[in-house]
């Protein structure tokens, strides 16, 4: 069986405006500001990214922010730590709706 | 608590032929062809106005990623005869810097008769530091003597916590570098005085090009004060050159294809005007002549009349057309890169 993900795609990224060119340009120039130095730092935004990539499970968002982040001065510690952050985040999601679960236990038992 | 300097031995690299041939068997845009498109004619020199001397490959650490595979074993020095040429050619007013580098330069016997000779002429001198030289026996007076003689210090610092640096530089470097930089504070360096001028050198720990040297000075800058109470004046982010053992990790890491291809596709001509070989002269331990260091790990002479710092006397090697290969595509990705840090922006 072949398989879904290639990894030279995220090198040509760019070609997904071949068919919607006026849209792709806006995503691109709007993509290339949000990871600007601005409120936060490049790097604040690499490890973030890099986080988000996890929760999403994007192989080739986990790749490019991998080296970005390096890139922008994260060393692998601190890279980990923001794949935890991913996860805790995730898994503290399907923890905080069993409130949900508990407040319906409690309604409809003895 | 006393950290010892755990010094890997390595495997020498490979010679420099093999080195070209694996560059070049990648089938990979040729340099001289980007070159060419970039500013329509082939890269030459200016007259030298850095002088930049390797007083031998001796070194106390054998960092992963040296291009000048240098560590305790080596026993190139450069003699006194090709010192004493060195100076007489750094004499002319065209040279303005006199940059020591090694190895581990500070190890050379003659290496602060150097500094002073060079001083008296009234050069600017720069001393490329591994810091952790400074935390031994015969060298802790290393920072007075820097200050004494206005010397700009140069040192590497890839990461400003333990792990990745470790992992480049070897097992205790962090924690004697920080050291080190804290004796150079306590000496007046790396607070804004020009006459005592602290700068950190940053290679990727890695096959990956660094960021921009602004973004991660201020990081360095923020992070060293936090962490350590250390404060230094520039972050120099230098690329690593695909070279010696920095090539050698590519090859054995898988990494080198992608790598090259990465500072291909990055190659910028508005590096070009900016490069280090077109304003510096690289002198060897033996007196030979390149238009960079990199050239010379590499045995990549000048395309001169004199091919010796001997034979310099009333010669000049301004104008002359810069010996290129594959490598110098390390220098002309992205932002640039140099001795000097970024050559762009």
């Amino acid at each position: 069986m072949g398989q879904y993900y290639h990894s030279e795609d995220l090198a040509k990224f760019p070609g997904i405006a071949d068919h919607a060119s006026d849209l792709g340009e806006k995503f691109f120039a709007w993509y290339s500001a949000v990871f600007k130095e601005g409120a936060l730092s490049e790097r604040e935004k690499a490890l973030i990214a890099l986080a988000v990539a996890h929760a999403i499970q994007c192989p080739y968002c986990i790749d490019a922010y991998s080296t970005g982040a390096l890139q922008k001065g994260a060393d692998p510690a601190q890279m980990t730590e923001a794949v935890h952050v991913a996860s805790a985040i995730r898994g503290g999601a399907s923890m905080v709706h069993g409130m949900q679960m508990k407040r319906h236990v409690d309604k409809v038992s003895m | 608590m006393k950290l010892a300097l755990r010094v890997v031995e390595r495997e020498p690299a490979p010679a420099p032929d093999e080195q070209k041939r694996s560059l070049d068997g990648l089938g990979l845009r040729p340099f001289e062809e980007s070159v060419r498109v970039g500013q329509g004619e082939p890269l030459r020199a200016l007259e030298p106005s850095v002088l930049q001397i390797n007083v031998g490959k001796v070194c106390n650490q054998t960092c992963l990623h040296c291009h000048v595979d240098a560590g305790p074993h080596r026993r190139e020095s450069m003699s006194q005869g090709v010192m004493d040429a060195c100076l007489r050619y750094a004499e002319r007013p065209s040279v303005r810097t006199v940059d020591i580098t090694g190895g581990a330069p500070e190890m050379h016997p003659r290496f602060r008769w150097l500094v002073e000779q060079s001083r008296r002429l009234d050069k600017h001198v720069i001393d490329r530091c591994n810091l952790t030289i400074m935390d031994t026996p015969t060298h802790r007076d290393l920072p007075e003597f820097f200050a004494r003689h206005q010397v700009e210090v140069v040192c590497s610092l890839p990461h400003y916590r333990a792990p990745s640096t470790d992992r480049q530089r070897g097992d205790g470097v962090f924690h004697k570098s920080i050291k080190g930089l804290r004796a150079l504070n306590a000496v007046g360096y790396g607070q804004g005085d020009p006459e005592r001028r602290l700068v950190l050198v940053m290679n990727p720990v890695g096959a990956y090009l660094p960021g921009s040297q602004e973004t991660l000075e201020r990081d360095w800058k923020r992070e060293l004060w936090r962490l350590h109470g250390v404060t230094f004046d520039e972050l120099f982010c230098i690329t690593n050159m695909p070279i010696s053992r920095y090539l050698s990790w590519l090859e054995e890491s898988g990494n080198l294809r992608d790598y090259m291809e990465k500072l291909v596709q990055q190659f910028n001509p508005a590096t070009l005007d900016g490069l280090m070989c077109r304003t510096t002269l690289s002198v060897g331990w033996d007196g030979l002549l390149y238009d960079c260091d990199f050239n010379q790990m590499l045995d990549l002479t000048v395309e001169s009349g004199a091919r010796r710092i001997e034979d310099m006397d009333g010669r000049s090697v301004g104008g002359r057309r810069v010996v290129v290969g594959q490598h110098c595509f390390g220098c002309t990705a992205g932002a640039g890169s140099s001795c000097g840090g970024e050559t762009t922006g």
